[in-house]
């Protein structure tokens, strides 16, 4: 965030008022155009989209990509979204939690963490969302230590992590890939 | 108030005019340690150059002799086929670093830049004596990686210059690469170590990270141990357990390591001399 306007958080040095800010720039956020004005140089990108562009499926945790909360795709690639700085996501595609929600494509991921038992405070819901829709559409019949390892960025320290794997063999179920047990084709993550 | 500079160049000699026009400027890469530092107020660019759009720099090329890596080349990418294939203990390396999503951001030049002594392609990158390409306004440079990564988090590479691509010579043989941290995903190394066999040279190369300020061969361990393997064994090169035992303890003593909030120098030292050692028994048999 701008080390002028320290909201909460971490900010640059307080004793430089004047920050560098950047000139206006659009991000495609969600097959959305928006534009992003008065920003500073070193906001990122997770910054940007909630303080912003008013879009806080992203949640803002760690700051250090340690979490997994922020995990938006950029260009299909799932990342931390405080590890891009917002200027850098110019002329990239961003989706968040709150457009494939939109789109439906994640309801059924939604509704089996639900129905598992795999949202207890819900914080690191939406980062678990968007890290396994990026898994499930690579990899649908992914076996189990192909989902550890693709959720291995997103911590919760709700759930003991039993039943969100449970939740993720009922979407593979749902959607009739079948779970294979071994190296195999649709296993590649 | 201040406009500050972004530049987004597509390719490397762009980005280089883009360093050269803005004083100060600093080098994004993957931004998994630049924005962590800038998220807590450590680092302020008064500029940025951003690679993420340069993609010349994300190609790699194996040929029977030499592997070219590009410096924006994501951990992601290492896994890919043909690279993996040649470089096994590179992609085992990115595969150990952070999480998924850290490894779809990061990048092989964004590692050697930062020059951290966890960084964890440095230590194979080490073993293979590679050569860092660096481009900078008055053209290009090849340096090794020792005269590159000069300290903790310092290196020789210049304001103006950008990190073009990383060179290796094959070796035809195995290659391991073994960390040791508190969990098995994002986590920082407490000692790691990369091993490499030439079975053709009749050569062992040993390079360990996290137990000196920059990356360090293990010279005298590969001295002896290149000297105690029946190269010429039925079923592949072995040694004998005293031997692999010795080379362990070689291991240790070409280590440095500091006491910090990740792990003391006592440990650290007795680590990098165990996974060497496992290492390298991933690589050569056992003598019975």
């Amino acid at each position: 965030m701008p080390p002028e306007e320290p909201l909460t958080g971490s900010a640059g040095p307080a004793d430089t008022p004047a920050y560098e800010r950047v000139e206006p720039y659009e991000l495609v956020v969600n097959g959305t155009r928006m534009t992003v004005e008065d920003a500073w140089l070193g906001e990122s990108l997770l910054f940007v989209l909630r303080e912003r562009l008013g879009l806080p499926g992203a949640k803002n945790a760690c700051e250090q990509g340690e979490c997994g909360s922020c995990s938006v795709l950029l260009d299909d690639v799932v990342v931390c979204a405080c590890l891009v700085l917002g200027v850098d996501a110019v002329g990239s595609r961003v989706e968040t939690v709150e457009g494939l929600t939109a789109s439906g494509e994640v309801a059924d991921i939604q509704a089996a963490l639900v129905e598992a038992g795999g949202v207890q405070c819900g914080f690191c819901t939406p980062g678990f969302v968007v890290a396994l829709h990026d898994l499930l559409r690579r990899a649908p019949s992914a076996d189990d230590m192909t989902v550890r390892e693709a959720l291995s960025g997103n911590l919760c320290r709700c759930t003991g992590y039993g039943r969100i794997l449970e939740a993720v063999r009922a979407v593979q179920w749902q959607r009739g890939a079948g779970v294979s047990t071994g190296e195999g084709p649709g296993d590649g993550a | 108030m201040r406009v500050a500079r972004v530049a987004l160049p597509t390719t490397v000699d762009e980005a280089v005019v883009a360093l050269r026009d803005a004083p100060g400027a600093q080098l994004l890469a993957g931004g998994t340690d630049f924005c962590v530092e800038v998220n807590f107020g450590l680092r302020r660019p008064p500029a940025v150059v951003a690679l993420r759009r340069v993609r010349e720099l994300r190609r790699h090329a194996v040929t029977p002799e030499t592997v070219v890596i590009g410096a924006g080349t994501t951990y992601a990418d290492m896994g890919d086929p043909g690279l993996s294939s040649a470089l096994p203990a590179l992609a085992a390396a990115a595969r150990t670093v952070g999480s998924p999503q850290v490894r779809n951001a990061g990048t092989l030049g964004g590692n050697v830049a930062t020059a951290s002594p966890a960084g964890d392609t440095l230590p194979l990158l080490a073993a293979l004596d590679a050569r860092v390409v660096l481009r900078g306004p008055s053209g290009e440079r090849t340096a090794s990686l020792g005269e590159v990564v000069t300290g903790v988090k310092t290196t020789s590479i210049g304001p103006d210059e950008v990190v073009v691509e990383v060179v290796v010579d094959r070796r035809p043989g195995p290659q391991q690469f073994v960390k040791v941290g508190t969990r098995n995903a994002m986590v920082i190394a407490i000692a790691s170590a990369a091993v490499v066999v030439d079975v053709e040279a009749h050569e062992v190369r040993v390079a360990l990270g996290s137990v000196a300020p920059v990356p360090v061969r293990a010279t005298a361990a590969e001295v002896h141990i290149a000297d105690a393997i029946d190269w010429r064994a039925a079923g592949g090169p072995r040694a004998s357990e005293g031997a692999l035992a010795r080379f362990g303890e070689l291991v240790a003593g070409a280590a440095s390591p500091i006491t910090d909030h990740r792990s003391t120098a006592e440990y650290r030292r007795l680590a990098v001399g165990v996974i060497a050692r496992r290492a390298l028994e991933r690589c050569v048999a056992r003598a019975a």
